[in-house]
């Protein structure tokens, strides 16, 4: 089945067999491996992408079902050259080890300011306890979270 | 907070250094297994054994073979002559009949085990396929827990007659005699639960064979890639020569991940068999009954004491079920737990059997901390309750047994029979320090107020314990360096990274040493091709022996550069003085290094050393527990260790940070069940209950260095483990503080709510 969607404000399609989940489309069809899969039963939230500004899991998401959506990964997430200020802010805060969940972490974050930039650490918890690492015991990452705030209550002000 | 700039000489050593490596992963760049694809690749997928004890007596692959995309299915009757068994990392006398085979052939002994390998081209099909295989087994009684096991009525290996492969003896001084001069003995039981390490990124390996060459290629290499290399070339019957094993960005290992497991000589088998590259990746279902389990120990132990308070003599016997087979690394957690039980006590007489018993479940193998998890969990129970018993404060009775600077080194039980690590010593320390920077940074004194009270519906309880962790694993590690076309050091290391930042470490040591900014030096590790020998990341060593090995290779590094400037500059060597990547003579003249890169400078350095570390420290745990549901609240929790010498503050925070959480998973949710059948019944992180962010917030970790490792010229101590090895002792006795007015006893883990709650209402039954 042909598939046309946004990924990364660009224009793509591929052909994918209608059981074809949205991750395995973006790693193995579109060659966007930054988006991991750790579980493929939608718990750890490695795989997470941006859908339409929603952090939606990848591996439970079908392709198909991306059918004329905008799909952000984490490479969109990234600028041409150096950081982002939550990608600055995570390397600050020591808020990863091997590094594989940490698109998913990325991702989820930055829907979650995008949408609520004065997000509490509450909050920041709450929303990324469907995040799993296990390397770094969290507290790091929510550090991260916390200090980057100010960036996209920036981008909010900057409209 | 900022990155330490280039001033003068020993600036990034102990400094807050943000990873070299972050850029990559944070921009999604990362190089991991499963984002490398090979034209042409085949993927595998495995048939495993539904049963966990059976006699095979049919595999029918022909309707396999048929379907679409299906290219071949290798069974155990593809392989020539015997099925290879996997080799053993610490060879022991008794443990060679229990070595794992690479596929089962008339016996399957544990659910999960491989039986068929289905090569397709995609890993979708060669899944479909799986099921169109029709496994005909016969089955036969299952055994599953330590007692069918150690009655040795239904073998696992008939061929030896016996369950258990090893009892190993840890043995000091006269522990009889201690016991029959005691005033005060407490001895109970205790059981910690079987877990698994759980990294991030599954499993998983890409074979390539050069049939032109001979040559076998196996990306995914991580922990030990020089051992795994020679394993698969002596059961592949290849010159050692004619494998290479290629590290790509690890998500993670714990001590887990780069054994030598059955999958990887089957993956490899496939890609030389049909000359097709084959990738395969576990995913997390098969994960959790592939990988290596560990920590399942029972045991029985005594302290015995003066009316002082001080530890006379320790005795007792520990059961490790360490499932089908002994794995490479399977003996480890049974050997650490019998000789570091007692920790960071002074303890004069020992003696504890620990039993390796076989079962039929997934194998076990390490994770982080092996073994000494267990035994801190066993005699910290102990401690707090001999404080009890004896009538003397918590903190008081630890104060008069820790081991203190003047007692080292201090030598450990001897272990039998010798795997090569029969005798060791911790090897500097003066554990009484991190113990009050506890006492004291978790106000102590305040809380001590707060012991069983009940405040808002829940009961809050303190405690406090101690440990020492094992760094450094010999024998030896090495590094080359190499001074390359754009002027920069290329830093070759035997040494693996699995995600615990080596990059970073090895480039601050070589910048340091060689007087040059960090960015110029480059780090490439973990693959074969990079050295002819080296021996990877294990046992918390990367950082002391790759890292020394470091230091050597500058030291020649140095002096070849000041035998190149002498030769240009026409002076002596005594002549040239070298800083700052300048050689200079007395009378001004000079050479930049990257004037001497015509010609060439490749050196070779190594560290040898076969005296581990011993990092030690204490943790403190406040916790809250509602006796309605059980549930328990982590409310502050305290670590502090003593390292030696730090070389990065920030990555060895994250290192203790992070194993302080997975030790609260430990002790509260992870564990792998197992029913009668033997059927494995955790399928999925849904089941495998991990730490999560909304679970833990407050950990506070303290390194020092005071008492730097006189066993290599860093002064480092390994410190990847130490967090995780105290928590299951400190935050049980936290819980059986909380809960004293019930007087529980909580000496079986995990923690869990149902658990805790049937304590409770146990204990008020009894009422």
């Amino acid at each position: 089945m042909k598939v046309t969607f946004t990924v990364n404000g660009a224009a793509v399609s591929a052909d994918v067999t209608p059981r074809m989940t949205l991750a395995d489309c973006l790693r193995h069809e579109l060659h966007l491996t930054g988006t991991h899969i750790g579980c493929e039963h939608g718990v750890c939230g490695a795989c997470t992408v941006i859908v339409n500004g929603d952090a939606v899991r990848g591996c439970l998401m079908l392709a198909v079902q991306a059918q004329g959506a905008s799909v952000t990964t984490v490479e969109g997430l990234s600028l041409e050259e150096g950081l982002t200020p939550l990608q600055e802010a995570f390397k600050h805060h020591h808020a990863l080890q091997c590094g594989f969940c940490t698109p998913g972490m990325l991702t989820t974050l930055h829907a979650l300011l995008s949408e609520e930039p004065d997000a509490s650490e509450e909050r920041i918890r709450d929303v990324i306890s469907g995040n799993i690492c296990r390397c770094t015991g969290y507290v790091p990452i929510i550090e991260a979270a916390l200090d980057a705030r100010a960036s996209y209550q920036q981008a909010r002000g900057d409209k | 907070m900022k990155p330490a700039s280039h001033h003068a000489q020993n600036t990034y050593i102990g400094g807050h250094i943000e990873r070299v490596e972050d850029y990559r992963f944070l921009r999604g760049e990362g190089q991991y297994l499963d984002d490398v694809s090979r034209p042409g690749q085949w993927h595998a997928a495995f048939l495993r054994s539904p049963i966990a004890h059976g006699r095979i007596r049919k595999i029918d692959a022909s309707a396999a073979l048929v379907m679409a995309g299906v290219h071949a299915v290798v069974t155990a009757n593809d392989i020539e002559g015997d099925i290879p068994t996997i080799p053993f990392r610490r060879p022991n006398p008794t443990i060679g009949p229990y070595a794992q085979p690479i596929i089962a052939r008339e016996k399957v002994r544990y659910f999960g085990e491989p039986v068929a390998m289905v090569l397709a081209e995609s890993a979708e099909l060669a899944e479909d396929a799986l099921a169109a295989i029709v496994l005909d087994i016969e089955t036969l009684p299952p055994v599953i827990e330590r007692e069918a096991a150690m009655s040795d009525k239904v073998l696992l290996f008939e061929d030896v007659k016996t369950n258990v492969p090893t009892v190993f003896n840890a043995d000091k001084g006269d522990a009889d005699a201690a016991f029959a001069a005691a005033d005060y003995v407490i001895r109970d039981t205790f059981y910690t639960q079987r877990q698994t390490a759980l990294p991030m990124e599954t499993r998983g390996l890409l074979a390539e064979w050069d049939a032109k060459l001979g040559k076998l290629s196996v990306s995914g290499a991580a922990k030990l890639p020089f051992f795994n290399r020679k394993a698969m070339a002596k059961m592949m019957k290849l010159p050692e020569e004619a494998v290479d094993y290629i590290e790509l960005d690890v998500g993670g290992g714990f001590g887990a991940r780069g054994e030598f497991y059955p999958e990887d000589y089957l993956v490899a088998f496939g890609a030389r068999k049909f000359g097709h590259p084959v990738k395969w990746i576990e995913d997390r279902r098969e994960h959790l009954m592939a990988i290596g389990h560990s920590r399942e120990c029972s045991s029985d132990v005594e302290l015995a004491f003066r009316k002082d308070g001080v530890i006379l003599g320790m005795r007792g016997s520990l059961y490790i079920n360490i499932g089908a087979y002994v794995r490479p690394n399977g003996m480890t957690p049974v050997r650490n737990a019998a000789q570091f039980m007692s920790g960071p006590y002074r303890v004069p007489a020992i003696h504890l059997d620990a039993y390796a018993f076989v079962s039929n479940k997934t194998p076990a193998g390490t994770y982080r901390g092996p073994g000494r998890y267990e035994g801190c969990f066993f005699i910290e129970r102990l401690m707090d309750q001999a404080a009890a018993g004896l009538g003397i404060d918590r903190l008081e009775i630890r104060r008069r047994n820790l081991l203190t600077h003047t007692e080292m080194p201090y030598p450990l039980a001897t272990v039998l029979p010798s795997d090569g690590r029969a005798e060791t010593q911790c090897d500097s320390g003066h554990h009484l320090e991190p113990f009050e920077l506890v006492v004291h940074d978790s106000k102590w004194a305040e809380k001590s107020a707060l012991q069983g009270t009940l405040i808002d519906g829940r009961y809050h309880g303190i405690a406090i314990g101690s440990f020492i962790e094992g760094g450094a694993s010999g024998p030896q590690e090495n590094v080359r360096m190499e001074l390359h076309a754009d002027g920069k050091v290329g830093l070759y290391a035997g040494s693996s990274a699995i995600g615990q930042g080596l990059e970073t470490i090895l480039s601050q040591i070589a910048a340091d040493y060689l007087e040059l900014p960090m960015d110029r030096i480059v780090v490439f590790h973990g693959s074969t091709t990079y050295l002819k020998e080296g021996w990877g990341s294990f046992g918390s060593r990367a950082t002391v022996m790759g890292g020394s090995a470091v230091l050597d290779a500058a030291k020649k590094f140095l002096a070849a550069f000041r035998t190149h400037a002498a030769a240009r500059l026409g002076v002596t060597i005594e002549e040239v003085t070298v800083s700052e990547g300048v050689a200079r003579t007395a009378d001004g003249r000079s050479v930049p290094l990257s004037e001497v890169i015509a010609d060439g400078i490749n050196v070779d350095g190594s560290f040898k050393n076969q005296t581990p570390t011993y990092t030690y420290g204490s943790s403190f745990a406040h916790v809250a527990v509602d006796a309605g549901t059980g549930h328990v609240e982590i409310v502050d929790y305290v670590v502090a260790d003593d390292v030696g010498r730090i070389i990065n503050s920030m990555t060895l925070h994250g290192q203790v940070m992070g194993a302080a959480v997975q030790g609260f998973g430990s002790v509260f949710s992870e564990e792998l069940v197992y029913n009668d059948e033997g059927q494995l019944m955790v399928g999925s992180l849904a089941d495998y209950l991990v730490p999560l962010a909304s679970d833990y917030p407050v950990v506070r970790c303290h390194s020092l260095e005071n008492w730097p490792s006189p066993t290599n010229p860093l002064g480092a101590k390994g410190a990847g483990e130490g967090g995780i090895i105290p928590v299951g002792g400190v935050v049980a006795n936290a819980v059986a503080n909380a809960l004293s007015s019930f007087g529980v006893k909580p000496n079986v883990l995990p923690l869990s709510p149902s658990r805790v709650w049937e304590m409770i209402e146990d204990a008020r039954a009894k009422v």
